[in-house]
């Protein structure tokens, strides 16, 4: 395939064939290797051929294979041909992360992580198949799914200012919950408040780099030793089965003769049916941070209890990173409006941006990137240059590198609690095997990834964080 | 005959199952995507679903046929754990399966130690050579 270097770390496949667009990849030599070694850039070549495609087919530096679209891959689409498609979202549903800061330090809480991790177990389900015992009723749900955090708040989990800081301040308003199945329906009811398993997690931090203090200030960091809580969970089964019953459904109608792969099927955004699997998909946004907003609620009455009080737990972001979104974005030197599609990136708006929360506009979005289990994480800052490079766009996270089939046969979950208690870090799970499979050997190096992103000018530095305590589902 | 084996894939979870009949080798595909969840031989027979599933082209009636073992887990809380009477029908375009799946509820007793988002399309097979061949890339 041929592969042009633009710079450092960007590269480009020209337009050839039936691409509409070029593709370009944001990635280090390094990287790009091990993404040669799977069909990401075929991906990013067959969504590049996709019906009303603007600029590129974007390619982030966490890159991974994915269904019909990369993992990592960014794509916009104009109204009046382009698609919407539910292989461009993925199949978790506004997977995300969230981040709250406390006014705690290390040196206070070093003696406590054991416990606060123990209680905030027993109240936040994790694992497969762990619902919440009290269930609500579908017509809870359909509410849920209509005003998403907004919900949650109404209802006693945490205040307005989370709200306010949340991406689409929790709430996407086009959502309509009677283009839910009943089988989506029938599947989510009983997760809403749960953490799920997987790559799923919660953790508990300290910022052990500040790159950037005026925006680490503006995010309420202060320094060093500053305990944060990450939170990164999704839609459930509920998002899972409305990306699996809209893919049923746009087969049925479209056919899929003339896919490259059948995982690409879309429809029209004019359609009745992509108009449909849009409000559906907010819907499941909207469950999603419904669903973050009553963990993180969770927390709060865990860090009262056992700390003494939760005062100061305010949040920093949350952010989506499988989504489809109506954005303006300067195209051909035109401000145009154009359906992103963010499968396994990141939102990465600069400053100035009317969608970013007025006490971040004068320092762009914070767009929070999770490592992998046991390894930093990190917080950057949405910048103006994204906005040309990516549609605003960053990466999600730290990407596999190796399959947890053979993450199983090479790791032992004991072993890795073991490893991660030598370092400090606690570890809880539901799951040894689940430990296994996440072992940090399995995905790519998350300094690496951030390192690109800072140095190509997709998201800038602010702040690196370690944990202190895991809790995986 | 070995029943499925799993193969190198980034990110999820790759497998093929065989049979000597097409029904068989969806059997031992249902029986795959279990074994990602749950150990099988752990999981007394005590409840059965009825299942039918319809669809235009045979890959979607398997996609179909196993995200109903998902939807019985995450919806009703049942744990598949053998696949009796499982009957593909083709007419016209139309295709249907019926089986009959067993297994019990979620109690305490078992352990379910991963999870599958969605049954993907993602390099799916279903071959006829010697036997029959499907293989399926699950998204966990």
């Amino acid at each position: 395939m041929e592969l042009k270097k633009i710079n450092e770390n960007t590269w480009e496949i020209p337009k050839q064939g039936s691409m509409r667009v070029p593709a370009r990849i944001y990635i280090s030599s390094k990287l790009l290797e091990s993404v040669k070694r799977d069909m990401t850039l075929q991906q990013a070549k067959n969504v590049a051929c996709l019906k009303g495609i603007q600029r590129a087919s974007y390619v982030m530096p966490d890159a991974h294979q994915g269904y019909g679209f990369p993992i990592g891959g960014v794509a916009a689409f104009n109204l009046d041909e382009g698609i919407i498609s539910p292989g461009g979202v993925g199949y978790d549903i506004n997977c995300g992360v969230r981040v709250i800061k406390t006014d705690f330090f290390a040196e206070e809480i070093k003696s406590k992580v054991k416990s606060l991790l123990e209680e905030i177990f027993k109240e936040v389900p994790a694992g497969v198949g762990k619902g919440r015992a009290a269930h609500l009723s579908y017509s809870v749900l359909e509410e849920v799914c209509a005003k998403g955090a907004e919900w949650a708040v109404e209802n006693g989990y945490g205040t307005k200012d989370d709200l306010e800081k949340t991406e689409e301040y929790g709430r996407m308003r086009d959502a309509d919950p009677g283009c839910i199945t009943h089988r989506a329906k029938e599947r989510g009811l009983p997760q809403i408040g749960t953490l799920g398993a997987g790559n799923h997690f919660l953790e508990l931090q300290k910022v052990s780099e500040v790159y950037d203090e005026r925006t680490a200030k503006a995010f309420g960091i202060k320094k060093k030793g500053q305990i944060l809580v990450m939170i990164h969970c999704g839609s459930r089964g509920l998002g899972h089965q409305v990306a699996s019953d809209y893919i049923r459904m746009m087969e049925d109608k479209f056919g899929i003769e003339n896919l490259p792969d059948r995982e690409l099927i879309n429809a029209p955004i004019r359609s009745e049916l992509g108009q449909k699997y849009y409000k559906a998909m907010c819907a499941a946004v909207n469950f999603a941070f419904a669903n973050r907003q009553m963990i993180a609620h969770y927390v709060r009455e865990v860090f009262k209890k056992v700390m003494g009080t939760n005062e100061g737990m305010e949040q920093v972001y949350d952010v989506c990173h499988n989504v489809a979104k109506f954005e303006t974005h300067e195209i051909n030197g035109q401000k145009r409006k154009v359906c992103v599609h963010r499968k396994g990136a990141t939102r990465s708006f600069g400053p100035g941006r009317e969608e970013i929360p007025e006490v971040y506009r004068s320092v762009g979005q914070p767009v929070i990137i999770p490592g992998s289990m046991g390894t930093a994480s990190y917080i950057l800052a949405g910048t103006d240059k994204a906005e040309e490079l990516s549609f605003g766009s960053t990466a999600h996270g730290a990407g596999r590198i190796m399959s947890r089939h053979e993450a199983l046969r090479r790791f032992r979950g004991e072993q890795i609690k073991r490893d991660l208690e030598s370092q400090g870090i606690e570890l809880k799970s539901t799951s040894w095997k689940g430990v296994a499979e996440e072992a940090s050997q399995a995905y790519k190096n998350v300094d690496e990834v951030v390192r690109i992103s800072h140095e190509v000018g997709l998201g800038k530095l602010v702040v690196k964080v370690v944990p202190l305590g895991v809790m995986k589902g | 005959m070995e029943k499925y084996r799993f193969l190198q894939h980034t990110a999820d979870a790759k497998f093929q199952a065989f049979g000597d009949t097409l029904e068989e080798a969806f059997i031992n595909a249902a029986l795959a995507v279990c074994s990602l969840m749950w150990d099988i031989d752990k999981i007394e027979i005590r409840v059965t679903q009825d299942v039918i599933v319809k669809a235009k082209d045979m890959k979607q009636l398997l996609v179909n046929c196993l995200e109903e073992i998902l939807y019985l887990f995450d919806a009703k809380g049942f744990l598949l754990a053998s696949v009796k009477d499982l009957n593909i029908e083709q007419a016209e375009g139309n295709y249907r399966l019926s089986a009959c799946f067993q297994g019990d509820y979620f109690l305490e007793k078992y352990k379910v130690y991963g999870g599958i988002k969605a049954i993907t399309y993602n390099e799916m097979k279903i071959e006829k050579n010697n036997h029959f061949l499907v293989q399926v890339v699950v998204d966990v």
